[in-house]
């Protein structure tokens, strides 16, 4: 760990560390005791509240509804993927009719809720539940997808563009030989990332009555016999949903790891998550005084 | 135009619900996330794993998901509450894991060297922490922050779907008294926008203020 907060401990500070561990440690355990004694005393592991998860009916349902949610997102992430190039391509447009529509077209979709999109779609519209679902999840990503691709292909280093016009290509050829495939590798992580929201967000279908897990698990957790097993069935769905989106989060930074080592990406600012740095001098380099004094101290300066 | 003149008083209860689950759920999420933050760059490991924990685990959770396992999970355990109390309880936990990595990389982003001047100059920690470490982070930490705050007053959607009074459920109310539904939705979608420009207009004044020059 290297922050601005801590020195590297010494003996002393080591076995106040040690001691605050076992406390802080004793205090989660006993958090987390009181919990599950909290799940036996209200009853929530009886063998009546878990047996409908043995039955095949049950299990279909389950598989159904996880197939529908699946189905929603590959809908959903292909439109948003389509829809986010053509708004990116109407902002870098050079017409400007075009980017000002996509502009606004954009920020209007960025600032709305996607669920009253979603509810817009399924009311006003009065459209199928997975229409409006994936619509207003197309809508949302596509232009959070938009402004991604957007700074993806400015931040391309400006030479890359000069060089490709220098060599006499065309405005077109620029964008698909030159800029987007440097810029696609470096927004991958980006990508994907915005696509664990979409599929975090199909879950809102369950409020339209689409068909998807969390609607499933509803229509098993409101049965009378099998004593109303709400808490076993968030036990289960809660961690496939939770499972699912951590492995498209880690297939993310994984490629991420992967673009910072790639030569094919060089020519690429990857814009970070985090805010900028703080001061001229950027964390990566921790001792930058040491190679500057010799070079200051030359006869170039005056 | 006239749906909104007619049915004023009842936009306005949707707006006002919406702007209080905004107001309190903001605050439970700063409160939250500064407590989870200051656990995971703690020097004690429990800690570092439980606010890692709580990150990954909320992180990765449909919001929804969390609605219905917190309004509808936790009155199995005889905790009873008004629905708007789960409300906050949920969309502050959810939003309290974006805003302690925002802080976490706040704090990350102050360069070391400011840490190690201020202790040779003979600081304690809470004097480093109180006037060397936290001031710059809150300065680098504005912008992320007043974003996961937009995004948590357009989540405050979804507890209209279970019960609570907000801004999107009026377009029930106006259904039933035969309102086009087109038009409730123009309303609906204006008085978002005002919300989310009124904290974006928040954070620009407080980021013209404390900001750093780029």
């Amino acid at each position: 760990m290297s922050t601005a907060l801590y020195d590297i401990p010494g003996p002393r500070a080591r076995r106040r560390q040690l001691l605050y561990s076992l406390a802080a440690g004793a205090a989660i355990l006993a958090l987390l005791g009181w919990a599950v004694h909290l799940l036996f005393a209200t009853g929530q592991f009886t063998a009546a509240k878990w047996t409908p998860f043995e039955y095949t009916g049950i299990q279909e349902l389950l598989l159904r509804g996880l197939g529908n949610t699946l189905k929603a997102f590959a809908f959903a992430a292909v439109l948003a993927l389509a829809l986010g190039t053509v708004l990116a391509c109407g902002r870098l447009s050079d017409h400007r009719p075009v980017r000002w529509t996509a502009t606004v077209l954009v920020e209007f979709f960025r600032a709305m809720p996607v669920l009253v999109m979603i509810f817009f779609v399924f009311v006003a519209l009065k459209a199928q539940p997975l229409t409006a679902l994936v619509t207003g999840l197309t809508l949302y990503n596509g232009s959070v997808l938009a402004e991604v691709f957007r700074t993806g292909v400015d931040s391309v280093d400006r030479g890359q563009r000069e060089a490709a016009y220098a060599l006499g290509m065309r405005k077109t050829q620029v964008m698909t030989h030159v800029l987007v495939p440097q810029a696609v590798r470096a927004m991958l992580p980006a990508i994907i990332s915005q696509l664990v929201v979409a599929l975090k967000d199909t879950s809102l279908g369950f409020l339209i009555t689409y068909e998807e897990f969390l609607h499933a698990g509803k229509l098993i957790a409101g049965n009378l016999d099998y004593d109303l097993p709400f808490i076993p069935v968030v036990m289960v769905i809660a961690p496939i949903y939770i499972g699912m989106c951590m492995l498209l989060s880690w297939l993310a930074s994984w490629v991420a790891g992967l673009e910072r080592r790639s030569p094919k990406t060089g020519a690429v600012e990857v814009a970070a998550a985090e805010p900028g740095t703080l001061l001229a001098g950027p964390a990566g380099h921790p001792h930058p005084q040491e190679s500057e004094p010799s070079q200051r101290s030359g006869p170039k300066t005056s | 135009m006239n749906v909104l003149t007619d049915n004023f008083p009842l936009y306005a209860e949707g707006f006002l619900g919406t702007v209080e689950l905004t107001v309190f759920s903001s605050a439970l999420a700063l409160a939250l996330g500064l407590v989870m933050a200051s656990f995971r760059v703690a020097p004690v490991a429990p800690l570092r794993a439980f606010g890692t924990a709580w990150v990954m685990v909320l992180r990765n959770t449909p919001l929804t998901l969390l609605f219905f396992a917190v309004l509808l999970g936790l009155p199995r355990f005889g905790l009873v509450l008004p629905f708007q109390l789960f409300a906050v309880l949920a969309l502050g936990c959810y939003t309290s894991a974006f805003i302690c990595e925002a802080i976490r990389s706040g704090i990350n982003t102050v360069p070391t060297g400011q840490g190690e001047a201020a202790r040779s100059l003979g600081m304690t920690f809470g004097q480093t922490l109180g006037a060397i470490v936290l001031p710059q982070a809150f300065r680098s930490v504005i912008p992320p922050i007043g974003s996961t705050l937009i995004a948590l007053a357009k989540n405050s959607a979804i507890a209209g779907s279970f019960s609570v009074t907000e801004l999107l459920g009026t377009y029930k109310s106006l259904g039933e008294l035969g309102y086009s539904a087109i038009w409730s939705f123009v309303w609906i979608a204006v008085g978002y926008l005002v919300i989310t420009l009124a904290i974006s207009g928040i954070f620009n004044v407080l980021e013209s203020r404390y900001g750093v020059a780029r």
